[in-house]
Order: C-alpha cells, then sequence, then structure tokens
C-alpha cells in the first residue's frame, strides 16, 4: 500500500469537532430548465445561509464548483456581492466538497476565517445531458476510445469480478438498494419500481457495467454554511460538528492505478476515522459516491465495513436497502436520489441530515455519518466524518 | 539563464515511437520500469533513468467491452502491464471482442490511431 510506504497515516492532524455544519439547504434536484448552473448554486446557498440563521452578510468565505466555470470562486463573491476574506474552488472532481471541508475546518479552527459557504449547482440535465465538463481522458489513454468516465469504472470491475468472483447480480443489489430508499424521498428522481432481473436485463455499455449500474444524469444544486460548533450552537439548526475529515490522491488516469481493486479511500477513510476518535462499527449511517453501483463495493472495502473482495456478499440480500444491515444512501444516492455530474457535497448534506433528523428516510438516533466523496475516475478520494454535537 | 538543450521525456518518447520503437523508462537505482514518460522516478523523485525497449510481452490486467450504438461494433480497451513494469491503456487487435481475457498474455505492436503513431496489443500464442 503506498499510504504505508510514505506512512502518510501516521501523519496529520484535525480539530475534532470545532467545525460544524449550521444550515444546509438543496435546489433544483432533478429539473431546473432556464437557471444557469450559478443560479442554482445561488438558490442552495442562499437557502443554506437561511437555514442557518445567518445572513450572505455572516459568510466570509466562500468554496465552490462549477461544471463551466474554472474561476467559479471568484464568480461566487461578484454574484453574492461579497468580500470573503478566503475563496477557494479546488477541484478533486466529485470528492472536492469534502476537501472543501477539510480546508474550511482548519481555517474555522485556526480563527482564520468565521463562516464558509460551500456550494455547487449544475444544469447537465436541462442542458442537453451531456457530462458539463471539458475532463475527459489524458492524451495515453485517449487513443483506445473508452468511454469517459463509465470504462474507467468498468475496468475496476472486470478486475474486481476476476479477483474476488463479484457478479453482476451483486452490482444489481447496490442498483435496486439505491432504488428502494429513493422511493420513499420526494426529492428523488428515479423511483420507478427496480427488480434485480431489471438489472440484469439492462442494456450494456461498457462491460461489465450495463445502464442499470450508471447514476443519473440530473440538475441540481446544494450548499452547507460551515463555522465554529459554538457559534453553531446559536443558530436555529441543530449543529453538525465535523469529527474528522481526511483526503488522498493516488493518480489521474485508472490506467496508472497500482491495484486497481482498491482506492485511495483505504487511506482517507483510516485517516478520517483516527481523527474522529471512532471505526466503521461506530458509523450510524453510510453516504457514499456511487457514481456506478462498482463505486459502493469498492469504497464499502476500502472504508472498512468489510474486507477486501467481499463488497459483493456484503450488499447482497437487500443488505443497504431500506430494514437492510447497513443504511447506505438513504437519499437513493447518485444511482437513483440524482447525480449533477458532481455529487460529493450531496452525500455530505444527506449525512448531515440524517444527524439533525430531517432526511426524507430519517433513521431514529443518528449519531454518527460518514460522508465519502470520489473525484476523477476512481483518483482522488475524501471522507468526512460527521457527528451530533453530544459526540465532540 | 538555463537554456533547454534537448526536449522533454515526452516528446522524446514520441520521436521514438514515430521511428519504430516503444520506450519505457528505467531507474538505474530502484530498477523500477516506469510509463508514460516523465522527468523522474515517480514516488522517489530520482532523475538517474535510462531509457529501454518494450518488453515483447505484456498481460491483460483489466478489460472492458465498449457496446457502441448497432451498427457500430463492440471494441474492447484494456490496462496492460508489460513484463518488468510499466502499466497502460491499450487494446488488443485481431481478436474478438469478448475473447479478450484478464491474464492474456499480448505482445505491443505501433499502429496508426487518428493519423497517429500509438500502440496496440495482440495475442500472443492463440489457438
Amino acid at each position: 500500500m503506498p499510504s504505508n510506504r510514505w506512512g502518510r497515516h501516521e501523519r496529520g492532524r484535525f480539530p475534532r469537532g470545532r467545525a460544524a455544519i449550521a444550515g444546509l439547504a438543496t435546489w433544483g434536484m432533478g429539473e431546473a430548465p432556464g437557471h444557469t448552473t450559478m443560479e442554482i448554486a445561488a438558490q442552495a446557498g442562499l437557502r443554506a445561509v437561511a437555514d442557518a440563521g445567518m445572513t450572505i452578510a455572516d459568510v466570509d468565505a466562500l468554496f465552490i464548483c462549477l461544471p463551466d466555470d474554472i474561476f467559479a470562486g471568484l464568480s461566487f463573491a461578484e454574484y453574492l456581492g461579497i468580500d470573503p476574506r478566503f475563496t477557494d474552488n479546488n477541484r478533486t472532481g466529485g470528492s472536492s466538497f469534502m476537501s472543501h471541508v477539510i480546508t474550511a475546518s482548519l481555517a474555522i479552527a485556526a480563527g482564520h476565517i468565521e463562516t464558509a459557504l460551500i456550494a455547487y449547482g449544475s444544469n447537465q440535465r436541462s442542458a442537453g445531458g451531456k457530462l458539463s465538463t471539458p475532463v475527459t481522458w489524458n492524451q495515453w489513454d485517449a487513443p483506445y476510445r473508452a468511454l469517459f468516465p463509465a470504462s474507467a469504472y468498468a475496468l475496476a470491475a472486470s478486475r474486481h469480478f476476476h479477483e474476488y468472483g463479484t457478479t453482476r447480480t451483486h452490482l444489481a443489489e447496490v442498483a435496486v438498494a439505491a432504488r428502494q430508499w429513493a422511493q420513499t424521498n420526494p426529492e428523488a428522481f428515479a423511483k420507478d419500481p427496480l427488480t434485480i432481473e431489471d438489472c440484469l436485463a439492462s442494456r450494456m455499455i461498457t462491460t461489465p457495467l450495463a445502464k442499470s449500474d450508471f447514476c443519473l444524469v440530473t440538475d441540481g444544486g446544494g450548499a452547507i454554511v460551515l463555522t465554529a460548533t459554538d457559534r453553531a450552537r446559536d443558530c436555529p439548526r441543530a449543529p453538525v460538528p465535523v469529527l474528522g475529515g481526511a483526503a488522498a490522491t493516488w493518480y489521474n488516469s485508472v490506467a496508472q492505478s497500482r491495484d486497481i481493486t482498491t482506492t485511495a479511500a483505504a487511506e482517507s477513510g483510516p485517516r478520517a476515522y483516527r481523527m474522529a476518535g471512532l471505526g466503521p462499527n461506530d458509523i450510524d449511517v453510510v453516504q457514499i459516491y456511487d457514481a456506478f453501483t462498482i463505486n459502493t463495493l469498492l469504497f464499502l472495502e476500502d472504508l472498512g465495513f468489510c474486507a477486501k473482495g467481499e463488497g459483493g456478499d456484503f450488499v447482497s440480500g437487500g443488505a443497504i436497502a431500506p430494514g437492510g444491515r447497513l443504511a447506505v444512501n438513504t437519499n437513493g444516492g447518485g444511482l437513483s436520489c440524482g447525480h449533477p455530474g458532481m455529487y460529493g457535497l450531496f452525500a455530505l448534506i444527506e449525512a448531515a441530515r440524517q444527524i439533525r433528523g430531517d432526511a426524507a428516510n430519517a433513521l431514529p438516533n443518528v449519531a454518527t455519518a460518514l460522508a465519502h466523496g470520489n473525484g476523477g475516475t476512481l483518483s482522488s478520494q475524501a471522507t468526512i466524518v460527521l457527528g451530533s454535537i453530544d459526540t465532540v | 539563464m538555463t537554456a533547454p538543450v534537448e526536449p522533454g521525456p515526452e516528446a522524446h518518447w514520441r520521436a521514438a515511437l514515430q521511428e519504430g520503437r516503444i520506450l519505457l523508462q528505467r531507474a538505474r537505482g530502484s530498477g523500477t520500469v516506469f510509463f508514460p514518460p516523465r522527468l523522474a522516478e515517480p514516488g522517489t523523485g530520482d532523475t538517474d533513468w535510462e531509457w529501454v525497449e518494450a518488453p515483447a510481452l505484456a498481460t491483460v490486467y483489466a478489460l472492458t467491452i465498449v457496446h457502441p450504438r448497432p451498427p457500430k461494433e463492440p471494441y474492447n480497451v484494456v490496462i496492460v502491464d508489460f513484463d518488468g513494469g510499466g502499466r497502460m491503456m491499450g487494446r488488443v487487435d485481431n481478436i474478438a471482442a469478448d475473447a479478450v481475457r484478464i491474464g492474456m498474455q499480448v505482445a505491443p505492436r505501433i499502429v496508426t490511431i487518428a493519423d497517429e503513431p500509438a500502440i496496440a496489443f495482440e495475442p500472443v500464442g492463440q489457438a
């Protein structure tokens, strides 16, 4: 493991519980025709600020990614008409927002900033269903015409099948579980009944991934307000402290993985747990970046919910569906709730909603939640552990 | 002022491919073979490396069959490991798309893709 090679697990500190989510919102989930990406992000951002009982003038740091604006941080400050002390549109793909939470938490704990607004918006579906991003294969991979990004995940799945006997039925379990959660979430986009048989009959696109293994293409925006936990205690909503956060990047192109069946979540997860003082057995609900069904298996393994290679068996028999042994992607995930290009912020929002108790599928007594982000093509991984105020 | 006196590793690699040679890099210290071309051994930054010819054999590490909408034909995309080190994306020619297997031995060759020289693979010792 490269993480051990450099001993990186042993380093890194995090200001456990010092920053908390004080407000959150989604907007335009599913379809938001007639809106720009900035309008969608700002709709969510303004609502998240109001949810925190604040005004936009309370925000002194902005974190944002937009699919169509590489200077989104600057544009967001202009759009809101505020002069933030710190602006960051660092993009590590869909894991960007977990990285934003880490940076913002460190800055808040250090007193460098007071209140951060982290936002995202995409009109990917209304804009014609195209992936509204210029990202694609690098010059070494491009000649072979693999589908971007789907074939990267298919290549990982093929090796997982080969090494561990994982099957398309295992992948179908992931899709069906996500759909079952979505069916009771008013915000979810795909609610039609879905069976294992439907998935197995689904059109093959990039072997072994069929259409049912793909996330949705939707519009949608989300935002969270992060501030000092002491300050968040005075906000109208229950604060959701950030207990731990860690990111790890092992490569960009999946062709340069060292072991394509193990992702950098195997490094970001343990570091986030250590900072939080918790382990996988202490996590009540799990929100992971399911751009494709194979992601859920890979990340459940890498984050320690089961052993490497056992993800398929772990999810079998509805184990991550409603009523199963582990609540995973309780909003329906990117597979069935919504996937507006970059999903990371929506995993964070659902995790926080579960702790606040106001998720559509709110589970009883949720004290801890894990939100895991994936960026690039299994490239950048970032893990956030959230808790209730009682866990600080 | 330091003026560059020779092309960077990528340009050198592409010029060699144009001449019919597939090159990899090998760090002299660790013996690690790596690809794509770069200035220093990944992970160590060791700049003491040499160009080596790619070996005649490689192994399919991962594979997918892309299924475009008919009438376009399905085609394979693979990740291959060169014997001795170096991992790259590629394709396996001269075989039915659904007959490619992980673990299959393949040999690199230079082909033309989009008017540029590129590397593809073909099966070795197939019945």
